[in-house]
């Protein structure tokens, strides 16, 4: 958790077109919260977070982008929608949570690695197989994660109770199809900055 | 009985979770529940989606209410909360205008109209209810402890789940008592454990479900009961994990509400998949009817010590209740 004494030059640090951003794309009305810190106190990963999520909410209001953006704690969140429910000013703290990390996805940060490789590998495996294969998605993560054993344990209960599949299960009709139809049409409208 | 519920499986229910649908099936046919399954359903997105982009993970749950409508039902049930939140999160947006047609750019065809989706446990609280379950139990769980574990988003938020208290849900609670457990109360129902950390910080998710695991410990459970196939993998499968980092030895087993359900309604064993759980159910149970024996040798010893004064003798000195609760 960062010192709460840091000087902060909001003449030149501050970037209202990021405050307007995250308004739009979340759809929230940032300017209420108050700073009452239910959100945090609610939160079950406070203890993991470089900086908790009511400073994350003033970040965004004092339009600090960088300091927003590159945090930890944006990775780190479950969308356990905690705070979301406990904001007396019904703010969607989870959706802003949401939105911050698709923003630092985009700038090109992801301090929480692990966390990205994981996301990422699950939906690589939805767009390949119109589900997600369980098997498939931990090899894969086992591979590119550095900690290839790290799961390796849980294999043989699995084996034995039949809970781990070798093929995937995949969708019968279009579905494939049409998931990977998605993804191709997501893909490029990413490239192509849409 | 009505038209067939359209039923989203999901994809942890034809893998790690798959006692999760087993069980799900077979207790929605044993009360008068007919489900039919989504034709050719596709990943919901789940929370990978919605943490890259809301269009991507509205387009991926769009298209499986698309399946629903086709196939001509106006009710989805899912029993996974993740999934549940995915297409309900999906079914909010797509009344905003902007949202719907970035989402159907991506489907490639117009999307959804308005579909109710609901969890398996709203549909058997709702529609069947604790006195409809109670009336068809034949194997009551008499003497079992349970802490009933709902997770982070069976209920939350609560504008979107629309479903039971967001801080003290009580649907599973009443559905276990109406089976003849004991439920005890449980003040980590909505507590995070770790969600889907597992893989990529194992640390988090260890801290957080050896904190669930410790709750139930102190609230005298015999057995955690889930709705949610990530808590249940986290608390079950990855037990092992959690114990060594908290340096317990916790081994209490972690079934689904519909296993559970299942066996008060008298199932057959193939029909609850109690052999898929890492940490066996069985010595819960036995736990459970040892409990029940020793009330049952009490309160006979009550009743003997009552007649023994009715016919003027002195009361024989009652056996002893090892246990905290109340005997009766």
């Amino acid at each position: 958790m960062q010192s709460p004494l840091q000087a902060i030059d909001l003449t030149t640090s501050r970037d209202q077109s990021f405050v307007e951003d995250v308004a739009r794309e979340s759809g929230q009305d940032l300017r209420s919260c108050y700073q009452c810190g239910n959100c945090t106190a609610g939160c079950a990963y406070t203890m993991n977070y470089d900086i908790p999520v009511h400073q994350i909410m003033r970040l965004v209001q004092l339009g600090l982008r960088d300091k927003a953006l590159s945090c930890r704690s944006i990775w780190l969140c479950a969308t356990c929608q905690a705070c979301t429910t406990r904001c007396p000013n019904n703010i969607e703290v989870a959706v802003v949570m949401d939105v911050l990390r698709h923003m630092a996805r985009r700038a090109g940060h992801a301090p929480e690695r692990l966390v990205k490789t994981f996301t990422d590998g699950f939906l690589a495996s939805v767009a390949r197989h119109g589900r997600v294969f369980e098997a498939g998605l931990a090899a894969c993560f086992a591979l590119k994660s550095g900690k290839p054993l790290q799961d390796a344990g849980l294999g043989p209960a699995m084996l034995s109770r039949g809970k781990l599949a070798f093929l995937p299960h995949e969708p019968g009709g279009n579905g494939k199809a049409e998931v990977a139809a998605i993804f191709q049409r997501f893909l490029k409208d990413q490239e192509s900055g849409k | 009985m009505s038209a067939p519920l359209g039923y989203y499986p999901g994809c942890s229910q034809s893998g790690t979770a798959a006692e999760y649908d087993i069980s799900t099936r077979a207790c929605c046919k044993a009360l008068g529940i007919e489900l039919a399954d989504v034709p050719d359903w596709t990943c919901c997105g789940s929370t990978p989606a919605h943490t890259v982009d809301h269009h991507l993970a509205g387009a991926l749950s769009a298209r499986n209410l698309l399946q629903a409508q086709a196939a001509g039902f106006d009710r989805v049930i899912t029993p996974c909360p993740s999934c549940l939140s995915a297409l309900k999160t999906a079914d909010a947006h797509l009344a905003h205008e902007t949202y719907r047609a970035k989402v159907e750019h991506l489907l490639g065809r117009p999307g959804p109209g308005p579909v109710n989706c609901q969890s398996v446990l709203q549909v058997l609280f709702e529609q069947i209810g604790p006195g409809g379950v109670k009336a068809k139990v034949t194997r009551p769980l008499t003497g079992l402890r349970v802490a009933p574990y709902y997770g982070c988003i069976m209920n939350r938020p609560p504008g979107l789940m629309n479903f039971d208290d967001p801080e003290n849900p009580m649907a599973m609670d009443a559905l276990l008592s109406a089976c003849g457990a004991e439920v005890v109360d449980f003040p980590f129902k909505t507590e995070c454990c770790g969600a889907a950390f597992g893989m990529p910080r194992l640390d988090v998710m260890q801290r957080l479900s050896a904190r669930i695991l410790d709750m139930a410990r102190s609230c005298g459970a015999d057995a955690i009961v889930v709705a949610c196939p990530l808590c249940q993998m986290n608390l079950d499968l990855r037990r092992g994990q959690v114990n060594s980092a908290s340096g317990q030895d916790i081994t209490m087993p972690v079934p689904y509400f519909t296993q559970l359900l299942g066996l008060a309604l008298g199932l057959p064993d193939a029909d609850l998949a109690l052999g898929k759980l890492v940490l066996p159910l069985a010595p819960a149970l036995i736990a459970a009817k040892e409990r029940e024996a020793q009330r049952e040798a009490h309160r006979e010893g009550e009743r003997a010590a009552k007649e023994a004064v009715k016919a003027g003798h002195r009361p024989a000195p009652q056996p002893v209740c090892e246990e905290d609760a109340p005997c009766a």
